[in-house]
């Protein structure tokens, strides 16, 4: 196969990222995946469309990057043989997604290593599929809990520790299953999906404007970066210019997110390594921009700020003059926090050489976004393929090589003040004009990418338009999908004690993984 | 430790004043009798169940404990297991995947117990609702005491919420002083 000769064929599409589609067969899937592993390019996201409604069978989409940009192959299957190439000996992220696209649409991935359920527990029969158009609900209250073949370790002295779905702290629920030997850690299994409340299906019962509002209760925490993932990819099916004011609104508003959540998890990695002080401080901080962002722009955490068109507020000198404000406190704070924390050793006795993932790990393991860079991964949307205004204000971006709890901490100190020099450089350097503009009529079929740097990593929205504009499938890829197996390899070594600190330094999602 | 001495003096005590309790949040009459709550007083062991939501409700619980609102300073506090909790405090629609693990954590919680649904969806499904996925509301799988609305609701409204969870249904002044007392 001539790989430069198939990238030709692809349709760029509308749009500010460089992301383009290309119909493939089974072949080329895999020799297009092969070619871009061998380059070094990565896996974004997998997801599977049925389309036995428009004549067709299912369509599988795999979303590759490589230095060109992001390649959406699309491969029919037939709804007789529901099966597809598997990708996961390439990248082991595949796998989950690959699991994933089983419970839900169906699609085997042929010779995948492992063929347990992911996505499905009790909530649907293991022979229906939820994303499929004839999926019917089944009635009646949840099955009793099933167990899950958990990988065992054996040997002397080994024991278990199960750990979920409730946790201990305020956070999200999840299941991890500990295999230790006095308090080592010898292997940590992740067992997650318990979050799983149908947002795909839902997606589809919604306008392209509703569905905005969705995407951005995807992952609360990233809302911005959903919000501007979903316009974009909507702007980008509807062939939508949105105004040149709009990308820095917006830009500002994902750095605000990007700000307030280092500053919430640098608090609570001082807490989990026993400085109640840093938790103070850091929440104290993340208060008062969530205080600025009540006042000026409209929510507390920036929910339906964006909309595909535009932003809904326009930003007003008395808000300018306030985040230019809120800034130069900012830095100040931020640079003295940083001091102590540098200078404080029980504190870095805890953060170095805890929770590590080398780099050649990480890049095996195809680990991307914040804790990507703490491993020396140097992936950056707002560096590599710079939208407006990411474009004209340089991002410097900064990697790590020691990939361990301490990496993690730093990388957050340096981009949260590397957020702050480009939100004042956004004030200085806003262009005037239109903050929203209209949506064009969608036509039917029509296909978007939108694709964001979130402050977790990057964000990739899939859409797909039926007449009316309405959505006929919706796919949100979340970054946690890269970031959780690193997850299990970062705990191998360390203490049980040790795992919330080391857990907290990723800081995943869980409802955006688990849809 | 003279810089970290130093930042705390200079930030000072940052408290704002609490809430008082809003009877409209109740979602059942107060199940507790006079001598429980007395008893109760504002010392309160919460256990905080995420049965599905979308982590925004999260973000603004934790935010009940930062420096402005200073919920512990009440004397109510989080706790790491529901045996040791007097109030579920309940986020999200509930999954489905989390139906048995919510159910079974109300059952590992003590008599005398009061539950506070958080957030628009924890009140009525919000915009998950109910669905293959999704039982919708907190009350559709164990009884609330408490709801609040919101998405997601600010710390006040939370804990307002938690506040009311704990009041007698219509505080006189007398009594109300007793409570504080």
């Amino acid at each position: 196969m001539d790989f430069i000769h198939l990238k030709k064929q692809a349709r760029r599409l509308f749009g500010p990222v460089p992301a383009h589609t290309l119909g493939v067969n089974t072949e080329q899937y895999r020799e297009f995946a092969a070619t871009v592993h061998s380059e070094g390019g990565r896996l974004a996201a997998l997801w599977a469309t049925d389309q036995r409604r428009s004549g067709g069978g299912f369509l599988m989409h795999a979303a590759l990057v490589d230095q060109d940009g992001l390649w959406c192959l699309g491969l029919p299957i037939s709804a007789g043989r529901p099966v597809l190439p598997d990708l996961s000996d390439l990248f082991p992220v595949a796998s989950r997604m690959q699991r994933a696209v089983y419970d839900l649409v169906g699609l085997r991935a042929d010779g995948a290593a492992d063929e347990r359920p992911w996505l499905r527990h009790d909530a649907w029969a293991a022979d229906t599929y939820p994303l499929r158009s004839d999926f019917a609900p089944q009635a009646g209250p949840a099955a009793e809990v099933q167990a899950y073949p958990f990988v065992s370790v054996e040997g002397e002295g080994v024991h278990e520790i199960p750990v979920g779905p409730v946790h201990a702290g305020t956070i999200e629920p999840g299941h991890f299953r500990f295999s230790v030997v006095g308090e080592r850690v010898l292997r940590l299994e992740e067992r997650l999906g318990y979050t799983h409340k149908g947002i795909e299906k839902r997606f589809e019962t919604l306008s392209l404007e509703e569905g905005v509002r969705l995407a951005g209760r995807i992952s609360g925490d990233s809302t911005v970066a959903y919000a501007w993932a979903y316009a974009m990819a909507v702007e980008s099916a509807t062939s939508t210019r949105p105004s040149e004011r709009t990308h820095w609104l917006r830009a500002l508003l994902l750095e605000r997110e990007r700000l307030m959540n280092h500053l919430g998890d640098l608090g609570a990695l001082g807490n989990d390594a026993g400085l109640a002080f840093g938790l103070a401080q850091f929440s104290r901080l993340k208060e008062d921009m969530a205080r600025v962002n009540h006042l000026h722009l409209g929510h507390r955490y920036l929910m339906d700020c964006i909309v595909p068109g535009g932003v809904v507020r326009d930003l007003d000198a008395e808000a300018t003059h306030a985040i230019r404000g809120e800034a130069k406190v900012l830095s100040r704070e931020i640079l003295v926090l940083k001091n102590i924390y540098d200078e404080h050793a029980g504190l870095q006795d805890r953060f170095l050489t805890t929770g590590r993932v080398p780099p050649d790990l990480a890049a095996r393991l195809g680990v991307i976004g914040l804790a990507g860079r703490a491993s020396g991964q140097a992936w950056d949307l707002r560096a590599q393929f710079p939208v407006t205004p990411y474009a004209q204000l340089d991002v410097n971006m900064s990697t790590h090589r020691n990939g361990d709890v301490a990496a993690r901490v730093t990388l957050r100190f340096e981009e949260a003040m590397e957020s702050l020099r480009l939100t004042v450089k956004m004030l200085d350097d806003m262009p005037g004009g239109e903050f929203r503009v209209s949506l064009n009529a969608a036509p039917d079929a029509a296909f978007g990418i939108g694709w964001v740097e979130g402050w977790r990593g990057e964000v990739l929205v899939a859409v797909e338009t039926s007449k009316g504009n309405r959505i006929h499938r919706c796919h949100a890829h979340d970054p946690s999908w890269q970031n959780w197996p690193a997850v299990e390899y970062a705990a191998i070594d360390n203490i049980v004690p040790d795992f919330p600190l080391i857990n907290k330094s990723f800081n995943l999602s869980y409802s955006g993984h688990d849809l | 430790m003279y810089q970290l001495l130093k930042k705390i003096a200079w930030t000072g005590i940052q408290s704002e004043p609490p809430p008082v309790p809003d009877q409209a949040l109740r979602v059942t009459r107060q199940r507790l009798d006079d001598a429980i709550l007395l008893r109760f007083g504002r010392a309160l062991a919460i256990r905080h169940v995420d049965a599905g939501s979308c982590n925004g409700c999260e973000l603004e619980i934790h935010a009940t404990t930062n420096p402005y609102y200073n919920l512990e300073g009440l004397g109510i506090h989080f706790v790491a297991s529901p045996r040791h909790a007097d109030l579920l405090l309940v986020t999200g629609p509930v999954s489905r995947h989390m139906e048995v693990a919510l159910r079974r954590t109300y059952e590992a919680t003590p008599d005398p117990k009061l539950v506070v649904a958080v957030g628009d969806c924890g009140c009525t499904g919000g915009i998950f609702g109910e669905s293959y996925a999704s039982c919708g509301r907190v009350a559709n799988v164990i009884p609330v005491d408490v709801a609040v609305p919101g998405c997601p609701p600010t710390p006040t409204q939370i804990m307002q919420g938690i506040l009311t969870a704990i009041s007698r249904e219509a505080p006189t002044s007398s009594t109300m002083a007793e409570v504080d007392a």
